[in-house]
């Protein structure tokens, strides 16, 4: 088993046996998703309106919740010098955690969409391309997140400002997603809002690790 | 770039802002002086009435918001690239008076809007962008003020400059994506007359000269601050 395998299959059992983060993700996504409709109220032609909105701000937020400690329990028991002194360069180490996170929040959170849409009475076809943005989407919350959490990780209470520092970056994606399938709602084809936060993603996933090994090493005093 | 650091140390910093001050000060306080009479002067404009006068005060603050976040950009660079330290104080004492002016031209555009869109706020493309602009000078200065240990902080800062940066494009163009596939406001636009030209060219002069003198002002007091601090830890 390589060195990136290896990190990524631990950092996958942390994830699923201590708190079951992913558990806790789609526990707040859905709560989100029932508390909406009773705040603005059951009417079924408004929900589908802002499934596509609500869904996705959701999901993000509920990506959020995991992220602050993606470096950080490595940073405080002492395994991320561990890690960092190992021959894996920091930046593919970077690249197993973001694909650790997605894995245990952003792909559970798009296998449940469809589910959540079925709830806002989102057509079909809609449904169809929410759970394609998210698919496209949630790699990006987790490569930009990882900045985030990379650059508060000695932080005790990092947990408060990565949303501050992470959320105005993600604003692509949630036009992008959301935008998707606000298109498909109007009938117009949702391929150019795919197309563009494929774009983003691509360059969040292919930048992201770099800035992230960045901020470790300052943060490990290299 | 060796050569131009080796002039840019807080030595020589201190030598020559502290001899540019008063004159980037006097000429700030004319000009903010001239500014505002040419402006509040100027004849109403015939579609938007009194309202034209908060151009004055409003474009120049726009102007500035987008300009400083770039002047901490190119300073993070700087920082991270050359290790230059003087560099991060810059970064640092220009992103709160950036997040000020960014506020300020959110404030005046809605004054503007109200009378003219007839409501405060109008999800207006560059409305939602100058926004979401305030939203990463606050991000910037919260990591700032959260990192107890200076060069950490200023090299984190730094990267998330650069990152905000690179973003800033992606995020106005989605906005922009996005207002259009919503409907678009449309914004009144012609030929700029002259006697609405000239006071706001001198504003935009006026509110330059006064970010470059509080800038310097922010960047002594934090060498100031530093030298004192050196002192104090070997005097104890």
């Amino acid at each position: 088993m390589s060195a990136f395998t290896a990190l990524l299959v631990r950092d996958l059992r942390l994830a699923a046996r201590s708190g079951g983060s992913a558990a806790l993700a789609l526990g707040f996504f859905a709560l989100v998703a029932t508390l909406v409709p009773l705040g603005i109220g059951a009417d079924l032609k408004l929900l589908a309106r802002v499934a596509g909105g609500v869904l996705w701000v959701a999901a993000l937020l509920a990506a959020l919740l995991s992220l602050d400690r993606l470096f950080q329990g490595d940073f405080e028991d002492g395994s991320l010098d561990v890690i960092a002194l190992s021959p894996l360069p920091l930046e593919s180490v970077s690249q197993a955690k973001i694909l650790a996170h997605w894995l245990s929040t952003g792909l559970p959170l798009t296998v449940l969409s469809p589910l959540l849409a079925l709830l806002f009475n989102l057509p079909g076809p809609a449904t169809l391309v929410l759970v394609i943005s998210l698919l496209i989407g949630t790699p990006a919350v987790s490569a930009v997140g990882a900045i985030g959490a990379s650059l508060t990780l000695s932080l005790r209470r990092g947990g408060l400002i990565l949303p501050l520092i992470v959320l105005p970056l993600l604003t692509p994606a949630v036009i992008f997603g959301a935008g998707s399938v606000a298109a498909v709602m109007d009938g117009m084809a949702p391929s150019g809002g795919l197309g563009l936060l494929a774009a983003f993603a691509v360059a969040a996933c292919l930048l992201s690790p770099f800035a992230a090994a960045g901020a470790v090493r300052l943060n490990l005093g290299g | 770039m060796q050569i131009l650091f080796q002039y840019a140390t807080p030595r020589q910093f201190m030598r020559i802002s502290g001899a540019l001050l008063p004159f980037t000060a006097a000429a700030a306080a004319l000009a903010v002086v001239l500014g505002l009479w040419l402006g509040f002067t100027a004849p109403p404009d015939y579609q938007q009435g009194a309202t034209v006068t908060i151009m004055f005060i409003h474009v120049p603050a726009a102007i500035l918001a987008e300009g400083i976040y770039a002047l901490i950009a190119l300073f993070s660079l700087f920082s991270l690239v050359w290790r230059h330290p003087l560099s991060d104080v810059a970064a640092r004492a220009a992103a709160p008076l950036g997040a000020l002016f960014t506020a300020l031209g959110l404030v005046t555009g809605s004054l503007w809007g109200r009378p003219m869109w007839g409501t405060y706020w109008v999800w207006d493309a560059r409305l939602t962008s100058f926004l979401l602009l305030l939203f990463l000078y606050l991000g910037y200065m919260a990591l700032w003020n959260a990192i107890e240990d200076e060069i950490r902080a200023a090299r984190a800062c730094a990267i998330l400059a650069l990152i905000g940066a690179v973003n800033l494009p992606i995020i106005v163009y989605s906005v922009e994506w996005w207002n259009t596939l919503h409907q678009g406001e449309s914004i009144i636009s012609g030929k700029l007359a002259p006697v609405f030209l000239w006071p706001l060219l001198v504003m935009i002069a006026a509110y330059g000269l006064l970010f470059a003198t509080l800038w310097m002002i922010r960047i002594r007091t934090e060498i100031l601050k530093r030298r004192a601090r050196t002192l104090m830890m070997s005097g104890s």
